[in-house]
């Protein structure tokens, strides 16, 4: 249907736009940039921050940009000498109220806040405005949350409570008093939370950042006791060019490789190759599920936020999680076995660094069933931000670098090891395996594109030896738990389900770079570029086949013995039980 | 912490369930709360999430409605509240020494709650005695013409 077209002046410019929209929306579109705040595109509309104000002819105020919607014969405009210093005002006011130790701050130059600031023009300060004196909430392995730092945009609560419908985070107490926080100010580590560091990915501020592992990792890989092992997610990859400049989509792992040897790892180990061996391990359970020994549909279980999620929103389903262990954890327990042995080292001695798009594995890697003979899998695990961060510390230079491969014997990887980092890339990788196990012949036709893109559920379908599969992939926890209600009521429409607990998948993780001066936080066109990028390295590969993986095949033969072996089932599987506070689902999606 | 006390429980779903016939069953969260404090004297975190558990509405959520209302309690009451007046009449004759004094003899502040939870103590804007003043109410009884001694025989004679 053609949507009705109205005629506006935007500073004295004549424009047709569509109708039923904002604004702003309208505005974006003729390349008027209005400064914004508490605005993003993917969770409703707060008009909370004023930042975004225009002057409508007719109107006796200044309306907010995002929230007004546009309609026939209006005369807006958007930067008079009125507005601008209205708009100054109002973020003088915000910073009135903010720390002001940009200088010793982890977003220094990457804040929103501070670009704000200064593109309004805010040379000096008028006021001294009362300072907030909060406990930052140090008590997560994974988030912190700093609410002296919070201008309480509300950006965190929307994204917490309508993309992941986790709702860990509110508006507690009111005024100048307001704080965001989680139910009954208990802390972090007790609450709903997952971990899945949205919030951060969209917090202007810092008013919430990761646990930052970063001055521990310097001091041991000083240390001479350790040999110092790295392993890279395929995500970070495809986004740690975006920290030193670079636009998102270019893969850039042989320069991360050369620059974590010279930070002093001894080992940098490609996590795509534990992404094989879970592909090994999952598409044989699904297979003997699909045999009859286990519950359908087989639900993934690599991604560490949909893990706490689901242990605290959906333990009903616990039967129908897949026991593999996620790759970063299969890697770590490889390390400390298979390659301590290998290496004739005594497993204490080893130091295990996971280099991760997201923050939920610090999470993951510090809980006590994932441990190896009474040792952590994984001792310290590391954001994007946080590996871009050392590097420029340490004074490499990423930009010039030549790169290096990853180290051998766990650093090939097949093309379907890649993807996993982007929504449906599990699921295609898992698909490419299951069917050569279970036909004996190999899948010629391998680029699933019905489980590729950004739809929030993807559903498919394939013919295995006669017999059809139906799959189908959720990213972001509300997604997730919109496909989940869908299987409780019809628990057959499905036979095997991914689920990632992030936006995009694992490209869209807590722990990637922060968004440009150029892009917002979760910019779909950004995500669907570090997307191609792990699309690309896979199609660029000869192997693109878990199970031809020639590694994966080296240490079945020389260690595991089989998938869903014994060994297998104490190195690379685990379990899961429910946990509390239990989470609360909301109505509306209990009632789709 | 305290058992919570079912029968109590048992009312408040009751109460809770008169609305779900209603459309947005939810946006009656305000009136549930009002209830639950009138049944236990504040909101305990337990009956928060037994709210939270049977509305189906996020704990996050809750708390913010009931920390954006004055209204609302989030400690326990004392058996006994004290409430000062610290209007015009009673300040200028003298009620900030009487407030001093309570507040000694009995360590707690304004708003709190003694350890033995016999009394928690109220500042209040007039209570249209001024012909008494300096006053302070316990309970529903008001004691007028308090001196800073008075004040301390009269909470004696609650601690009995």
């Amino acid at each position: 249907m053609e949507k009705k077209l109205v005629l506006v002046h935007i500073d004295d410019r004549p424009y047709q736009v569509e109708a039923g929209q904002t604004i702003m929306q309208a505005a974006d579109k003729l390349g008027y940039h209005i400064p914004r705040l508490c605005y993003h595109p993917k969770i409703s509309i707060e008009g909370a921050c004023r930042v975004c104000i225009v002057e409508v002819e007719g109107m006796k105020n200044f309306v907010a940009s995002c929230a007004f919607p546009i309609a026939d014969g209006m005369k807006i405009r958007t930067h008079t000498k009125e507005l601008r210093t209205a708009r100054r005002d109002i973020v003088e006011l915000i910073l009135d109220n903010h720390p002001e130790d940009c200088h010793t701050c982890e977003r220094d130059g990457i804040c929103e806040l501070q670009r704000l600031a200064y593109a309004m023009g805010l040379r000096h300060r008028h006021f001294e405005g009362e300072k907030k004196d909060y406990e930052k909430d140090l008590s997560s392995t994974a988030v912190i949350r700093d609410p002296n730092k919070c201008i309480l945009c509300g950006r965190c609560v929307r994204i917490c409570s309508e993309v992941q419908k986790v709702n860990a985070l509110g508006h507690a107490y009111r005024g100048f008093k307001t704080v965001v926080m989680p139910a009954y100010d208990m802390p972090f580590k007790d609450s709903v939370c997952t971990t899945c560091g949205q919030c951060i990915n969209v917090c202007p501020t810092a008013a919430f950042v990761e646990k930052n592992y970063t001055q521990e990792l310097f001091e041991k890989l000083q240390d001479k006791k350790f040999v110092k092992i790295a392993q890279i997610a395929p995500s970070v990859r495809a986004a740690i060019g975006e920290a030193f400049g670079f636009p998102p989509g270019r893969a850039m792992h042989l320069e991360t490789v050369a620059c974590l040897k010279r930070l002093g790892f001894d080992y940098v180990f490609d996590t795509q190759l534990t992404a094989d061996l879970t592909i090994m391990e999952e598409a044989s359970e699904f297979l003997e599920r699909l045999g009859g020994k286990g519950k359908l549909p087989m639900i993934t279980s690599c991604s560490s936020a949909w893990m706490k999620y689901m242990e605290q929103f959906c333990p009903d389903l616990i039967e129908n999680i897949s026991t593999c262990k996620s790759p970063m954890s299969m890697m770590g327990a490889l390390l400390k076995s298979y390659f301590a042995q290998k290496i004739k080292k005594n497993p204490t001695d080893i130091l295990s660094v996971a280099v991760m798009c997201c923050t939920a594995k610090k999470y993951e890697a510090a809980r006590p069933e994932l441990e190896i003979d009474s040792l952590r899998a994984v001792d310290i695990v590391v954001t994007t931000r946080e590996i871009a961060w050392m590097i420029k510390s340490a004074g490499i230079d990423f930009v010039n670098i030549k790169g290096e491969q990853f180290d051998e014997p766990l650093g090939i990887s097949s093309g379907a090891g890649a993807i996993f980092g982007a929504t449906g890339g599990v699921m295609e990788a898992a698909i490419r395996t299951a069917y050569e196990l279970y036909t004996g012949e190999t899948l010629m036709d391998i680029e699933l594109n019905d489980l590729r893109g950004l739809s929030g559920i993807k559903e498919g379908k394939i013919n295995i030896d006669g017999k059809e599969i139906r799959v189908a992939v959720a990213h972001g926890l509300g997604n997730a738990s919109e496909l989940l209600s869908i299987i409780r009521k019809d628990p057959d429409r499905f036979h095997f389900i991914e689920i990632m607990g992030c936006p995009g998948g694992c490209i869209g993780g807590g722990g990637q770079p922060y968004a440009g001066s150029n892009s917002i936080p979760l910019d779909e066109e950004c995500l669907r570029k570090r997307a191609q990028a792990l699309y690309d390295i896979d199609r660029g590969k000869t192997i693109r086949r878990s199970h031809e993986n020639p590694d994966v095949q080296k240490i079945y033969k020389e260690f595991l013995g089989r998938p869903l072996g014994a060994l297998s089932h104490k190195y690379l599987h685990t379990h899961y039980k429910p946990k509390e506070p239990r989470g609360i689902i909301p109505e509306e999606i209990k009632a789709r | 912490m305290e058992m919570i006390d079912n029968k109590k429980i048992g009312i408040l779903k009751d109460h809770i369930k008169s609305f779900s016939n209603k459309p947005h069953p939810e946006s009656n969260l305000i009136a549930i709360l009002h209830k639950a404090q009138e049944l236990f004297g504040y909101l305990d975190k337990d009956v928060m999430n037994e709210i939270a558990l049977f509305m189906n509405i996020p704990r996050a959520h809750i708390w913010g409605v009931a920390t954006f209302y004055h209204f609302f309690r989030l400690k326990p009451q004392g058996k006994h509240s004290i409430s000062i007046c610290l209007g015009t009449a009673c300040y200028v004759k003298g009620a900030s020494e009487i407030l001093d004094m309570i507040k000694s003899e009995l360590k707690i502040d304004i708003g709190e709650t003694t350890q033995d939870g016999l009394f928690t103590l109220i500042e209040t804007r007039c209570l249209g005695a001024c012909g008494l003043a300096p006053v302070i109410m316990i309970d529903e009884k008001i004691y007028g013409n308090i001196t800073p001694k008075k004040a301390i025989e009269i909470l004696k004679t609650f601690k009995k």
